[in-house]
């Protein structure tokens, strides 16, 4: 699609393979949302001390990650806070190249799901590795806290627990 | 509940149609559906609209839409379960049916994806999973979501990327003779085999592409439907089921659980043996979004066991002359995924198909006349399997 305007005194624009006129929408606006992490603002403390927490429910002991204040079984609020095993092992992932218009300023990523073998749950998380030649499934993994940039914020991934 | 026949299908031309506004392309399937169904558009007491949108500019489409094709003070509803709306509108329109609110109902299925530029629609795309413990960090492409599903079923069953491909090659032959494909030429595979990476293991060909289309379906009662048509196509089953939202969830990426569960469902409400579907089958369309997606349907509908989908492919089970023909509308490889249409197409292609209407190359031998239709939201967050067939209830 060409950029500049074809038709004058119209935001109007002719595409490039067809020809046809279309019509540029003139009221841009950045598409931004506020989400409420307050119930769950003791997931962030975590990160912050390197530590990955989810909740447990006091009542019948399921353990919730990503967390969750509500326990849709017992329904009950009553949840405690946990800190995860950090020890994991590959279940599969794919190496992302055609990348989401956000994420167009990273270089190509590997999306994992990794099993935490104490817990016996599945973490959905980047795995950050300097041979991805030497990815099998089944491969040993750790969970860590690292430094998401360029934003700079706080978050977890995987990476090859023989990289450490 | 009431017995619900198909009287009247439409469908528009499916590919990057930028000479039509989404008014523009609805009226196409509502005109074709109506004429059909040789009724007036007044007689129509209810209308599902499944429009996902986003990625057009009307935020309120059906208004619009009923206002352009005159339709208003038609009841109207609006329903989402992401690339499964189209049987979730067909189910609302069944149900309005079904339960005797209503004699005459249109599900309609509509989506202009390319009002937005490639980037964006992949990003929004991608945003259907969950936004902010799976997107917002790891950006996850939809593709990247079913390529999780590809390597884990590879990596244990010793399916390859050429067994994919096959998929490809076969839904492409097939919308090589549909007219209304958004890409009606046949590929080879080594075409599907040497196309880019776009989330590894899955590759261009092993993708749906980003399609604007519509399509419409008029349901009846039975009473009105005798009087419509001699060749009603009747619902037998239209059923849905549910998954984790979060694929960590999930307790494997090999299958789709909430596949079977509706798979199992409509096979007991229309009467099928759930060991030997395909016995009762004359063929499927099956949601090949992506290539994996097709080998896993094999095997949660019950034509392969886990494990041995990718075998039909392998030994081109699934062409016509086959154990049981699937996608010979091109699917939504080739036929195009225009996401919110996709449901509504499924099932006019199979009334087509059972009415003995389609183009004779890529029309399947009717002797059972029953047909099944699997239509997936998210990698199975939602997904409905609907039954018809040419014998009443």
């Amino acid at each position: 699609m060409s950029e500049k305007e074809e038709v004058k005194g119209l935001p109007v624009i002719l595409d490039k393979k067809t020809a046809l006129p279309l019509w540029i929408d003139q009221r841009v606006f950045p598409l931004q949302y506020y989400i409420p992490i307050k119930r769950i603002e003791n997931f962030f403390k975590g990160l912050r001390e390197g530590k990955i927490l989810a909740t447990k429910c006091k009542s019948c002991g399921r353990l919730f990650f990503p967390p969750q204040m509500d326990c849709p079984k017992c329904k009950t609020r009553d949840m405690e806070w946990v800190e995860l095993s950090n020890e994991a092992e590959l279940v599969s992932y794919t190496i992302i190249k055609v990348k989401p218009k956000t994420f167009g300023h990273y270089e190509d990523y590997i999306i994992a799901i990794g099993k935490l073998k104490k817990e016996n749950i599945n973490i959905f998380a980047w795995l950050k590795t300097s041979d991805p030649s030497k990815i099998r499934i089944g491969m040993k993994l750790k969970l860590v806290v690292s430094e998401r940039l360029p934003e700079k914020y706080l978050v977890y991934e995987f990476v090859p627990a023989e990289d450490l | 509940m009431r017995n619900v026949a198909i009287v009247g299908i439409g469908h528009s031309k499916f590919g990057k149609r930028l000479d039509v506004s989404l008014p523009e392309l609805a009226w196409e399937a509502i005109k074709e559906a109506i004429d059909d169904a040789g009724i007036d558009s007044s007689d129509i007491g209810f209308i599902s609209l499944s429009n996902v949108g986003v990625w057009s500019s009307e935020v309120s489409p059906a208004a619009i839409i009923l206002d352009y094709a005159d339709l208003n003070p038609v009841e109207v509803i609006r329903v989402e379960t992401a690339c499964a709306s189209g049987s979730a509108a067909v189910k609302a329109a069944y149900m309005a049916i079904a339960s005797g609110q209503v004699d005459i109902a249109m599900a309609l299925g509509v989506e202009r994806m390319n009002e937005m530029k490639t980037p964006e629609v992949i990003e929004i795309l991608a945003r259907i999973g969950n936004y902010f413990w799976e997107f917002h960090n790891f950006g996850p492409t939809f593709v990247g979501y079913y390529a999780l599903f590809a390597t884990q079923y590879m990596n244990k069953y010793g399916a390859t990327e050429e067994d994919l491909a096959r998929v490809a090659v076969k839904n492409h032959y097939y919308a090589s003779f549909n007219p209304k494909a958004h890409f009606p030429k046949k590929i080879s595979l080594e075409d599907a085999l040497n196309s880019p990476y776009i989330a590894w293991p899955l590759k261009l060909y092993d993708c749906s592409p980003i399609s604007d289309g519509a399509a419409a379906v008029i349901l009846a009662s039975e009473e009105v439907a005798r009087k419509l048509t001699d060749s009603p196509v009747w619902i037998r089953a239209i059923e849905g089921a549910t998954a984790r939202a979060n694929h960590s969830k999930r307790e494997d990426l090999l299958g789709i659980p909430s596949a079977r569960i509706a798979a199992k469902k409509a096979y007991k409400k229309a009467g099928i043996d759930p060991e030997n579907p395909i016995k009762y089958l004359d063929l499927a369309e099956v949601h090949d979004c992506f290539t994996i997606a097709e080998i896993m349907a094999y095997e949660d509908l019950g034509f392969a066991k886990r494990g041995e989908g990718y075998k039909l492919i392998r030994e081109e089970q699934t062409y016509i002359g086959g154990l049981i023909p699937v996608n010979l509308s091109g699917g939504l490889k080739a036929k195009g995924h225009p996401i919110g249409a996709t449901g509504v197409s499924m099932v006019a292609e199979l009334t087509k198909q059972l009415r003995q209407e389609v183009e004779r190359e890529r029309q399947a031998p009717i002797e059972k006349g029953m047909a099944l239709a699997h239509n997936v939201g998210g990698t199975g967050h939602y997904v409905f399997v609907t039954i018809l067939s040419l014998h009443k209830p």
